[in-house]
């Protein structure tokens, strides 16, 4: 079957299986390898993309619905050559280590930031809290997704 | 920079001791990191494994038509047909043989039986299914204790000469100097406890890419390996592949945490279908294949006790071991240590006797024994003793700080030789605990928690002090699979100053691409960002056995300081040429070299190398490049003191960390930032143990915890907030004073958690209870000791 989906900003047409995963679609048909697989069960959060803005585990999600709609991964978190504040975060506060983890996480933190731009620690916490990570303990991820808070209340 | 630490380079140049952003976060900020899976080969084929779903079983038969049908389906391969390439079985790394297909019988729930190779990931999990394997079941031996009790069924009954299922015996120290201790010991302290299987499930499960070209012979091996070197060899002599034309690649590694440490099955048979079918097969883990059959950690059953004077003083140490090794040996450990460092069981403290035996026992479980985010067996035997050490203190009623305090070796008797024959390197534990107790304001706390009792709440403080042994080698006493355990580097300054070092070792997230050049950068002055870090090639690396056991420091990073030395000397003889004076005369610092009382007399380091490849003086060699391999003279021990404070509910049993103050010295931190990033993930990984993350089998040998829904690993949300704290005592012997950190919070703090909760339980009488500390044992502890409402 044939989908039509915007990708980071661009309309694109596919050719896919109806059982095709979207995290296989991404990933392999789309060809954009930021977006991750570590568990089949959407329990670790790696797969996440954001689905018209909203994030979701695209391990559980077919294709074959994203079809008209719109989808965003760690690849188009940069515009016009710029990193985008919570890539900048991440780095700053050293919230990566191995760096799996890290594309879904920053995609979590984007959306949320749109939302809430003055989060606590706990709010952040409870947004990344279907986000696993393995390396950092989470402590440095909510500082950056803080600080990327604090930069986007300041614009 | 760290109070305890002093720099020697500007920002700019970023040397030991400076925060320096990492190097490696531009790519993977942007998804432009390349992991494993990332790779794709023209006219690559897919492999999926099919698994036994019973732990024990003889195979009367495997077919495969129903898969080989299956359009897209390329081959099925047996363990019948990796036995006709003598491939069927492979040597483990501890001198074992596992099965890479099941030929004879299932021993595993999760065994592979057999491969399917098709064009694409989706038909070969279809047709894997498809694959129908007889089983004639067998009872299945699910515990090492049923494994060697009389009449117990023979796991591995084509060994030969193997008539039980007892894999090895061990002992360490001196029995009879123990005995007699124990014989005069006024007291003794006894505590029987398991540590729990767990799984270092990194985020990226393990998989490979296998590319040989039929016409060159070339292998190409894209592998999640912390070991690319080791494994390179070992393919040679395990495959009979042609070591030169083995060129293993390990690319981003999503976490390790030890698992990426052993060869797999998988990695042999994707190998053996590449070389057979003459195009690149790639295999990769589901999230069950990794929990269910790859290297799992610790799962020891420990007995130990202390003997103790009248005045509260350690006499003597006895520790007793029954390890579940599953149904193959293959603990990723140095093959002349058994029970890996698990006699490093003494601990931080002076006491003279102590005698350690272990018993590995074959069950019907998934082999591993990786050494899960700890130097070799040093997480059990870290728990043991800081456990025993806390219950001592209670028999005798002490404070556990105060008991701790007088039996630590004390900071004036370092080098330190143990009753097990280490040689700690240096340390301060007094000032260590008493820093983390002034941090939380010990006696006020103690106060409140009586205080707390006498309302009927129950608040715990655990104390934990740590010793660990990291850094393999010396080469003398540590090899894996007869491969000794030194590591390299090799560094090539360029003609306009800028650099590539080289390592043999290979980071999984731990920063090497920042603090390896960050070595270089304060040894010759050379900034951080002109220095390119290249690892985990075998073609482009020189030897070396790899990143776990946090050996990367203590190893590759003292051999990378030893190469930058090596270049300065040369460089100093470059410099004494431009600058027409005796090189004696010559100050170096910050990548300067000027002459003595005469300063704007200066050539700069990128001077230098300029000057190597165009204007060398007479009889020098050109180039301004070397390598180093390091040997180290003995292990590094990074210690620290933690201290918890949970309060515990009594009527559920759920227990919650109010505070946790972890202290640890690790020598010389070379990137603050970096080092703490690694302490705060290491206590996150000890909470998890001591708390939710352990995996368990049924009494049929079926695995439970095979996926994220049934194996908990901690969200932020569980997670508690540590606050960090540092002394540094550097390593005598390290030619920059480090001492390897990355490991050292799994090590010590489950102690310090589990420690917690039973000091808030430790005036009704309770003295035990076993990892994970779930609430429901937290409840059926206070019930029977009394304590309990409801």
């Amino acid at each position: 079957m044939e989908i039509s989906v915007k990708i980071n900003g661009t309309p694109q047409k596919h050719e896919i299986e109806p059982r095709q995963l979207l995290v296989d679609f991404v990933r392999s048909t789309a060809g954009l390898t930021g977006t991750h697989i570590g568990c089949d069960t959407t329990s670790c959060g790696v797969c996440t993309v954001l689905l018209d803005g909203v994030p979701v585990k695209s391990c559980t999600v077919f294709a074959a619905q994203v079809d008209g709609h719109e989808v965003a991964t760690v690849e188009g978190l940069k515009s016009n050559g710029e990193l985008h504040a919570i890539q900048k975060a991440f780095t700053a506060h050293h919230g990566l280590q191995c760096g799996f983890c890290t594309p879904a996480m920053m995609l979590v933190g984007a959306a949320f930031i749109e939302e809430n731009d003055n989060p606590s620690d706990d709010e952040v916490r409870w947004a990344i809290s279907g986000n696993l990570c393995r390396c950092t303990g989470y402590v440095n991820i909510v500082k950056a997704i803080q600080a990327a808070a604090e930069e986007r209340r300041a614009q | 920079m760290t109070a305890a630490q002093t720099l020697s380079t500007p920002p700019e140049i970023g040397g030991i001791g400076h925060s320096v952003p990492r190097q490696e976060d531009a790519r993977l900020i942007e998804g432009q990191g390349n992991f494993l899976d990332d790779i794709s080969l023209p006219g690559m084929l897919h492999m999926a494994i099919h698994r036994s779903p019973v732990a024990h079983a003889r195979i009367r038969g495997v077919n495969t038509e129903a898969a080989a049908a299956v359009p897209g389906v390329v081959a099925v391969v047996t363990g019948e047909l990796m036995a006709q390439h003598n491939l069927a079985w492979m040597p483990t790394l501890s001198g074992d043989t596992q099965a890479v297909l099941a030929t004879d019988k299932v021993r595993y729930q999760g065994q592979e039986v057999a491969c399917v190779i098709a064009s694409d990931p989706y038909t070969a999990a279809d047709a894997a299914a498809l694959v129908e394997v007889d089983y004639d079941v067998l009872d299945p031996v699910t515990s090492p204790q049923q494994s060697l009790a009389d009449g117990a069924p023979l796991i591995r009954d084509e060994k030969e000469g193997q008539t039980d299922n007892l894999v090895y015996t061990w002992e360490s120290g001196d029995s009879d100097a123990t005995d007699a201790a124990f014989d005069s010991a006024a007291r003794v302290v006894s505590l029987e406890t398991h540590y729990p299987r767990s799984h270092p499930a990194p985020l990226e499960t393990c998989g490979i890419v296998a590319d040989i070209n039929s016409v060159t012979g070339q292998a190409t091996l894209y592998m999640t390996s912390q070991a690319p070197h080791a494994h390179r060899t070992l393919f040679a002599l395990v495959a009979g592949l042609p070591e030169q034309n083995i060129r293993i690649i390990s690319p981003d590694i999503g976490g390790g945490f030890g698992n990426k440490v052993p060869i797999y099955p998988g990695y042999v048979v994707a190998t053996a279908a590449s070389l057979l079918l003459g195009t690149p097969v790639k295999w990769i883990e589901s999230r069950t294949d990794n929990l269910i059959s790859t290297g799992f950690g610790r799962d020891y059953h420990m007995r130990g006790e202390l003997a103790l004077s009248e005045d509260g003083r350690i006499l003597a140490l006895r520790a007793d071991v029954l390890s579940d090794q599953g149904a193959f040996y293959s603990d990723a450990q140095p093959s002349k240590l058994r029970a890996g460092l698990f006699h490093v069981v003494t601990g931080s403290y002076d006491f003279p006797s102590a005698h350690v035996t272990c018993r590995g026992a074959f069950t019907n479980k998934a082999p591993g024994g990786v050494a899960y985010r700890c130097s070799f067996r040093i997480t059990e035997a870290s728990y043991l003793i800081e456990r025993l050490v806390q219950n001592a203190a209670y028999e005798i009623g002490e404070d556990p700080a105060d008991f701790r305090l007088r039996n630590f070796i004390k900071p004036e008797q370092f080098p330190y030789t143990t009753p097990t024959g280490f040689v700690y390197d240096s340390g301060d534990y007094h000032t260590a605990m008493r820093k983390a107790m002034d941090e939380v304001d010990y006696t006020a706390l103690r106060a409140e928690q009586a205080e707390a009792r006498a309302e009927g709440r129950l608040i715990g403080i655990g104390v934990a002090h740590f010793t660990e042994a990291v850094g393999a080698g010396p080469s003398r006493t540590f090899d894996i699979a007869g491969l000794k355990m030194f590591d390299s580097a090799e560094l090539r300054v360029h003609p306009t100053g800028k650099a590539i070092l080289k390592l043999g070792v290979k980071t999984q997230g731990q920063g090497h691409e920042t603090t390896f050049a960050q070595i270089v950068a304060n040894e010759l002055g050379i900034p951080v960002t002109d220095i390119k870090v290249v690892h985990g090639d075998t073609d482009h690396t020189p030897y070396g056995l790899g990143t776990y056991g946090s050996r990367s420091t203590p190893t590759g990073g003292a051999a990378t300081a030893m190469v930058s030395r090596k270049l300065a000397d040369k460089s100093r003889k470059i410099a004494a040429h431009l600058l027409e004076a005796a090189e004696a005369d010559l100050d170096f610092s910050a990548g300067v070299f000027s002459v003595r009382g005469t300063p704007d007399r200066s050539v700069t380091i990128q001077d230098v190398a300029f000057a190597a490849y165009t204007n060398m003086p007479e009889g020098v060699e050109h180039g301004l490049e070397g390598s180093y391999y390091y040997d180290p003279p003995n292990l590094t021990f990074p210690y620290g003191s933690y201290i918890v404070v949970v309060e515990v509910d009594a009527e559920t049993g759920v227990w919650k960390v109010d505070r946790m103050v972890a202290l640890d010295d690790c020598g010389v931190r070379i990137n603050p930032m970096i080092v703490e990033g690694q302490i705060q993930g290491g206590l996150t990984e000890g909470f998890a143990k001591s708390s939710m993350q352990w995996i368990t089998f049924d009494e049929d040998g079926n695995c439970i915890g095979s996926n994220f829904m049934d194996y908990l690993v901690p969200t932020a949300w569980e997670t508690p907030r540590f606050e960090l704290l540092e002394t540094c005592v550097p390593s005598p012997h390290h030619p920059i004073g480090a001492k390897g950190v990355g490991e050292s919070a799994t090590v010590g703090s489950p102690a310090a958690f589990v420690n917690a909760v039973i000091d808030a339980l430790a005036h009704l009488g309770v003295r035990n209870i076993d990892m994970p500390v779930l609430p429901d044992r937290v409840w059926a502890a206070l019930q029977s000791a009394g304590g309990g409402v409801g």
